[in-house]
């Protein structure tokens, strides 16, 4: 039962880690895996990923799910 | 279509002579639009002197993909090349190439552009530029439309 948490970039820095796994106990949203990785309040800018796909931070995640957390992309 | 995320130099034309010429067929395509995006020296008026693309592996090749396919099928292109490039790169180098290839015109450059757009807005790369002063993660991308 556990959720596989990473970071990227300017976020990975602030956390301090780059992967993370949590407990999926008392765990139903991203927004949840965030405040239980971070101990931070989320920030509304940040993008979330789910299994490698654009997800609302306020999306259902179930165990064993890889839910990734960063900055708007600057690609290109 | 081929995606490609390399950690080594490129040479845009090259490759783009390189996959006309091993992927295309001849007397098919009659447009093909390339944009090619470099690293400069200069940004929010600070001198840039190297940077780092970071991305998602898995995700980032996934994105492109998906990106690639939606303009592929709207646009009706006969092909398209993509390559980006991550880890260490210095002023002048090339960060990215887009080029599609279709019969007429319109549906190369409009495709070009709409792929090279929404690979700055959603696929996940980020950069991060060493200035004299240290290094900075760019914020976000200007929007280019």
């Amino acid at each position: 039962m556990s959720i596989n948490v990473r970071f990227f970039a300017s976020l990975k820095e602030r956390i301090g880690s780059a992967a993370l796994e949590i407990d999926a106990q008392g765990i139903t949203t991203a927004r949840d895996v965030w405040t239980s990785a971070s101990g931070q309040e989320a920030d509304e800018e940040m993008l979330v990923a789910i299994n490698k796909e654009y997800a609302a931070l306020d999306r259902t995640v179930a165990d064993g799910d890889e839910v990734a957390f960063f900055p708007p992309v600057t690609g290109g | 279509m081929r995606i490609e995320i390399r950690e080594n130099p490129f040479d845009p034309w090259q490759a783009v002579a390189d996959y006309r010429s091993s992927h295309l067929t001849i007397g098919k395509s009659g447009a093909s639009a390339v944009f090619v995006g470099t690293m400069r020296d200069f940004n929010e008026g600070d001198d840039v002197q190297a940077m780092v693309l970071e991305h998602y592996p898995g995700m980032t090749e996934k994105q492109l993909q998906a990106l690639v396919d939606q303009s592929m099928s709207a646009h009706n292109l006969d092909d398209a090349l993509v390559i980006h490039r991550v880890g260490e790169l210095k002023p002048g180098e090339d960060i990215v190439l887009v080029a599609t290839f279709s019969a007429h015109r319109k549906a190369a450059f409009d495709a070009c552009r709409e792929i090279m757009e929404a690979l700055k807005s959603t696929a996940p790369f980020w950069k991060k530029e060493t200035l004299a002063s240290g290094e900075r993660w760019v914020e976000k991308n200007t929007a280019g439309w």
